[in-house]
């Protein structure tokens, strides 16, 4: 199988988010990125379904050259070849036209996001590049299993879970339980140093929406302690009201 | 112009949630000085979109044609664009539910408009920019965004907004919207829903479990807590990665993000990556046995103490309490 994973390049989970002072930007100074922990998944996942067979895993990063260690490090997983689409993430909207423009001839059978980017979105770029391409898209998937032409997923839905069966080419996001992450071993970390990595430049998008500050969460109050759990209880019941 | 706000439904009912949007989608209207319609897909009966009437909306539109029984993102994002043509509304809002997350951004890549996800505060048009607050960064940080299209679409976080009744009725027409053949090509098998377990991503209350807990077999504990406030359980993501308790539970940074009005969470330290999925919860409440916990810092309430005697003492005072 022909499949394409993509890749976000996010502040390591242990990042404590800071602003510049007028609150305009993002304080990257200092900060360590890693390959989005759910797009680890996704690749995992693709090497796994092609395991013994004659197809390639191609990963595809939207943003700037900082980001090569990352799209380095896919390779060194088990990734076939990497493109990095040589531009500034703006938002969801660009990377999705950039993915989609650079997937729409290609024939990919399968396509393979993460649920989300644990830093700007939240679990976009499935739905979006979907409907850019006109294939189905299931943004949050728990399994996947594939038979010849067609896909079976279980995707989370309220309360429960629900069985779906749907044709290729289509494109999802992997949560857990899809796969099991792979880590390089040292064969793909050398391997990965002879894997094109290929630059393309940016397709023009128009900008929908702007981001025009950030704000920090507001720190609670100090905490009141209880002695006892009826005292809790009783706390929970006159201040909360939850129940 | 107008407002269009989709009507989820979970087998044929009406959930919280949809009051939820409707109640700022009716605000949003107000706002811009326009009506507010909604557009209701699959089978829902007269009566159940009558309520709608009580949240502001003045006309429902219903799809209710054979295909359309079963959720699928695609098709009902063709309906949805269909009926914003229709009605010319200029936002549109949907729930940032789990169907909500595949249909709102497809819909507006459908739309090429705007679209802020996670938003937790209703809109303003300061200096004719329409302007809106979301999450970012897994709940660490908020970002003010301005929609620049002429059509937005908003998709709102549970649990963040006010019902808002108005008194009012509506009128329901029949909408019979050209869904596309290529729209249906993902089949619906099998929907398994847990019918008495609350889901976790809409819980108003959540009960939460960490390594302090020991084990598995220890989790009857919290099960009884959640059972008497009617609360989902989740855990932290050793937890599940142990196989504890399965993954849909796992709530953080890389697991679900919750926003109840109350999360209460027991042996779990507060890393930041779990912080991160649940501190946008109303209040939080921590029981540790160590008073150095992280959790702490970020916690409204807390009892310093043993797991396995408090848990079940405060089971018994809260059941007292609602007997009351
Ligand atoms: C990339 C990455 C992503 C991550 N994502 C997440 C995520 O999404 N969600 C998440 O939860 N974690 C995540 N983590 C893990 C996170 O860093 C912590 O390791 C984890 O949250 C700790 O889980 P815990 O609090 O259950 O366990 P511990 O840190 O072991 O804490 C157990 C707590 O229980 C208390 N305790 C022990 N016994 C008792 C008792 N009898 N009564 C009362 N209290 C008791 C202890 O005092 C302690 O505070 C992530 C880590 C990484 C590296
Ligand atoms: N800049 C990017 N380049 C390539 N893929 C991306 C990028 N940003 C996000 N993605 C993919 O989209 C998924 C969902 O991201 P999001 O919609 O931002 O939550 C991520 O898990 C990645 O697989």
């Amino acid at each position: 199988m022909n499949i394409l994973v993509c890749i976000s390049n996010v502040p390591d989970t242990t990042t404590k988010i800071t602003f510049s002072s007028d609150k305009t930007q993002f304080n990257a100074a200092g900060v360590q990125y890693i390959v989005n922990p759910y797009d680890e998944i996704a690749l995992s996942k693709a090497i796994e379904l092609n395991e013994g067979g004659a197809g390639k895993v191609t990963v595809i990063h939207v943003g700037e050259a900082s980001a090569d260690p990352s799209i380095r490090k896919t390779l060194a997983i088990g990734a076939d070849e990497a493109i990095r689409v040589n531009a500034f993430p703006l938002d969801a909207w660009f990377v999705a036209q950039q993915i989609a423009s650079y997937a729409k001839d290609k024939g990919f059978d399968l396509i393979l996001t993460g649920r989300e980017s644990i830093d700007y979105n939240g679990t976009q770029i499935a739905a979006l590049v979907g409907e850019l391409l006109k294939i189905p898209s299931i943004s949050i998937i728990k399994k996947l299993q594939i038979e010849g032409n067609t896909a079976t997923v279980e995707s989370e839905i309220a309360g429960g879970k629900e069985i779906l069966t749907l044709p290729l080419p289509f494109i999802a996001g992997t949560a857990e339980g899809v796969a099991e992450p792979r880590i390089p071993n040292m064969r793909g970390i050398m391997g990965a140093r002879t894997k094109p990595l290929t630059v393309v430049e940016p397709v023009e998008v128009d900008v929908l929406y702007k981001i025009v500050s950030y704000e920090t969460p507001e720190h609670r109050s100090a905490v009141k302690l209880a002695e006892t759990a009826e005292k809790l209880a009783e706390l929970l019941h006159t201040q909360t009201k939850v129940f | 112009m107008s407002v269009l706000v989709y009507i989820e439904n979970t087998n044929g009912q009406l959930k919280k949630n949809v009051f939820e949007t409707t109640s700022y989608a009716k605000a949003t209207a107000d706002l811009l000085g326009t009506n507010l319609t909604a557009i209701s897909i699959g089978n829902v009966s007269d009566e159940e979109l009558q309520k709608l009437g009580n949240y502001g909306v003045s006309k429902v539109l219903t799809s209710k044609s054979g295909q359309l029984g079963t959720f699928v993102n695609q098709a009902y994002a063709t309906i949805i664009a269909s009926a914003v043509h229709k009605e010319n509304a200029e936002v549109v809002i949907i729930s940032n539910s789990l169907s909500g997350k595949g249909l709102a951004p497809r819909t507006a890549a459908k739309l090429s408009a705007g679209f802020a996800d996670g938003v937790v505060t209703f809109p303003t048009l300061y200096n004719g920019a329409f302007s809106v607050k979301k999450t970012a960064f897994s709940g660490k940080a908020f970002a003010i965004t301005n929609l620049i299209s002429p059509i937005k679409v908003l998709a709102l976080n549970q649990n963040t907004f006010e019902l808002r009744e108005t008194g009012g009725n509506t009128t329901i027409e029949s909408f019979e919207a050209p869904a596309n053949n290529k729209d249906f090509s993902v089949l619906v098998h099998e929907i398994i829903r847990e019918i008495d377990k609350v889901s976790l991503p809409e819980a108003e209350i959540v009960v939460s479990a960490g390594r302090g807990l020991k084990g598995p077999d220890n989790w009857k504990i919290i099960e009884e807590l959640a059972a008497t406030l009617g609360a989902a359980t989740a855990c932290s993501k050793p937890v599940s990665d142990a196989g504890w308790r399965p993954h849909e539970e796992h709530v953080g940074q890389t697991g679900i993000t919750v926003s109840p009005n109350l999360y209460i969470a027991i042996g779990i330290s507060g890393a930041i990556q779990h912080l991160a999925g649940v501190s946008s919860s109303k209040t939080i409440v921590v029981i540790n046995k160590d008073p150095e916990a992280p959790f702490f810092k970020v916690a409204d309430y807390g009892i310093v103490g043993d797991a396995f005697e408090i848990v079940p003492q405060l089971t018994a005072a809260i059941k007292a309490l609602k007997e009351g």
